[in-house]
């Protein structure tokens, strides 16, 4: 990738990232958090790794963040007001925030955590290289996700379902004899 | 390439109205000619004038006239995050083999990615946004509610559509557009081209289907719904702005047809026809220079994606709007267990015929 176009999306995805904090509008955090996830694929994109980068797109861009979307709206979050929060509590986060910074600076700033560009394999980032990994080397990790997913998606439905079966026969219950008490 | 997907959308925006007043047996368009040149010479009034130079002129002249209330960024951005990803997509598809001019060679094709099949998803993916952010910005229940229905729908039909467009992968064992249009060569039997719809008839009605729902025409366009929605997430957009919305549409539509053309229909595979001529099935062969060959393809391609237009126009034209529930219901209980059934019907054909195509 061309360095100038690494630092024009480095400078967007990190711009926008602030953009999802700062900003008081939810509509807006949202945007700012599509354009960074799809900035961030871009780079993907930019080294190589293709696949990567256009599943971050599909997935991240074009799917959750369209929930996202409808959750806000559903919800109805308005415009957050003024400041929230203790004085004493801005003032001890800031300090957090602070420390947190300088340490993650002294981690990763050269001469500890150098560049390590060890030139492309064949086909890296590719669909081909990426799949034979996925289901030779990582297949019970890779299917197990799945299955959890599967777990995920059948539990959500069953805590999401107003009544159960059982409620449903009581409620029938309940009315049936309702209705026999008025005759 | 963008070019051609916009004077197809604008062919489409003449189809729209004339076309649709030949099926519904009305005139139609017929009143804006210049200085009557037409009836001069006894041409009757085909309404090119109306359509292709009067409405837009209309569009873009009028009041670019922002609600208020309205978020006045999003509302200016929406029209081109809609039509931005549309016209991206026509990158990827491949229009012609090679030509060879003089002693130079070109691929028929603007972007050669090998994920073009990804690529697309992506794109259409993206494209949600500009509906869903017209609809919330314009400060309007109505607009609110077409772009809450029109993402809804989106985001259920690109499922439908993503599992047509496995299928399709798996079929011809390529993520490349060109590739796959390269595969529809040749014939089986020695007569039948080797085109896709041959091959997975359920993915083409799964992608037409899904196709019509993603550009939202009737009969999937709730979110526009005249009748209830006023025109939905377009309520509040006048001018260039709304101008850009039906261009999305319309280049969505267009976008479809290329689709279903590249996949089903061979792309630009002109059958019978190979590199060196005509090979007929009776045994006849008919040697054709190879630069008539490829303009003979990118005419093919042109043809079979108008011929798609048509067809979708004509469905247009001839169904009734779907009720909400049924829409949903048709995303999510039939297109989306056809799919994965064509996936896995797929799936063993490729493994017990072992290989691809």
């Amino acid at each position: 990738m061309h360095t100038a176009l690494f630092w024009f999306l480095a400078a967007v995805s990190v711009i926008s990232a602030l953009g999802v904090v700062l900003q008081r509008n939810p509509v807006h955090c949202l945007l700012s958090l599509i354009v960074t996830l799809l900035a961030i694929a871009v780079m993907f994109i930019g080294e190589g790794a293709i696949v990567v980068g256009f599943l971050q797109a599909i997935v991240y861009g074009g799917a959750i963040m369209v929930l996202f979307l409808f959750v806000i709206w559903l919800l109805n979050l308005g415009v957050e007001i003024g400041p929230t929060g203790h004085i004493a509590l801005k003032f001890f986060g800031t300090l957090a925030v602070a420390a947190m910074t300088a340490e993650l600076m002294a981690f990763m700033l050269p001469p500890h955590l150098e560049v390590k560009y060890a030139g492309h394999v064949a086909g890296y980032g590719s669909i081909d290289s990426l799949s034979q990994k996925l289901f030779s080397e990582y297949l019970v990790a890779f299917e197990v996700t799945s299955v959890l997913l599967l777990v995920a998606v059948i539990g959500a439905v069953a805590l999401a379902r107003r009544t159960s079966a059982s409620e449903i026969a009581q409620n029938a219950d309940d009315s049936a004899r309702r209705a026999q008490g008025a005759s | 390439m963008i070019l051609i997907g916009l004077h197809l959308a604008i062919f489409l925006l003449y189809f729209e109205r004339k076309g649709s007043a030949l099926i519904q047996d009305r005139v139609g368009a017929n009143r804006a000619s210049i200085t009557g040149l037409g009836k001069k010479f006894g041409i009757p009034n085909l309404g090119i004038v109306n359509t292709l130079l009067a409405d837009p002129i209309k569009l873009f002249t009028k009041e670019d006239f922002v609600p208020a209330g309205a978020d006045h960024f999003l509302h200016t951005l929406a029209p081109f995050v809609a039509l931005f990803p549309v016209l991206i997509t026509f990158v990827v598809i491949p229009f012609g083999d090679t030509i060879t001019i003089g002693s130079r060679t070109f691929g028929l094709q603007a972007a050669n990615l090998n994920a073009a099949a990804l690529y697309l998803l992506a794109t259409i993916g993206i494209g949600v946004y500009g509906v869903a952010l017209g609809g919330w910005a314009s400060n309007n229940r109505w607009a609110l509610l077409g772009g809450i229905r029109a993402t809804a729908q989106m985001i259920s039909y690109e499922i439908a559509m993503g599992l047509a467009i496995i299928a399709i992968i798996m079929t011809y064992g390529t993520l490349d557009l060109q590739e796959m249009v390269r595969m529809q060569g040749g014939v089986w039997f020695g007569w039948l081209p080797r085109w896709g719809i041959f091959v997975e008839p359920i993915a083409f009605i799964l992608l037409l289907t899904a196709g019509i729902a993603e550009s939202k025409r009737v009969p999937f366009d709730l979110p526009e719904g005249e009748s209830e929605l006023i025109l939905g997430y377009m309520i509040e957009y006048s001018g260039g702005k709304q101008a850009a919305f039906m261009l999305t549409d319309l280049a969505e539509q267009a976008l479809i047809a290329m689709l279903l053309v590249t996949f089903f229909f061979g792309g630009w595979q002109v059958p019978w026809l190979y590199r060196d001529g005509f090979h007929l099935p009776g045994g006849l062969t008919i040697a054709v220079a190879p630069l008539l060959v490829s303009i003979a393809g990118i005419v093919a391609f042109l043809v079979k994606v108008v011929m798609v237009c048509i067809f979708m126009g004509l469905i247009r034209w001839t169904l009734p709007r779907f009720r909400y529930d049924q829409l949903m219901r048709l995303g999510w209980k039939i297109l989306v267990p056809l799919g994965l059934a064509n996936i896995l019907i797929t799936a063993f054909v490729v493994v017990v015929s072992g290989g691809a195509h």
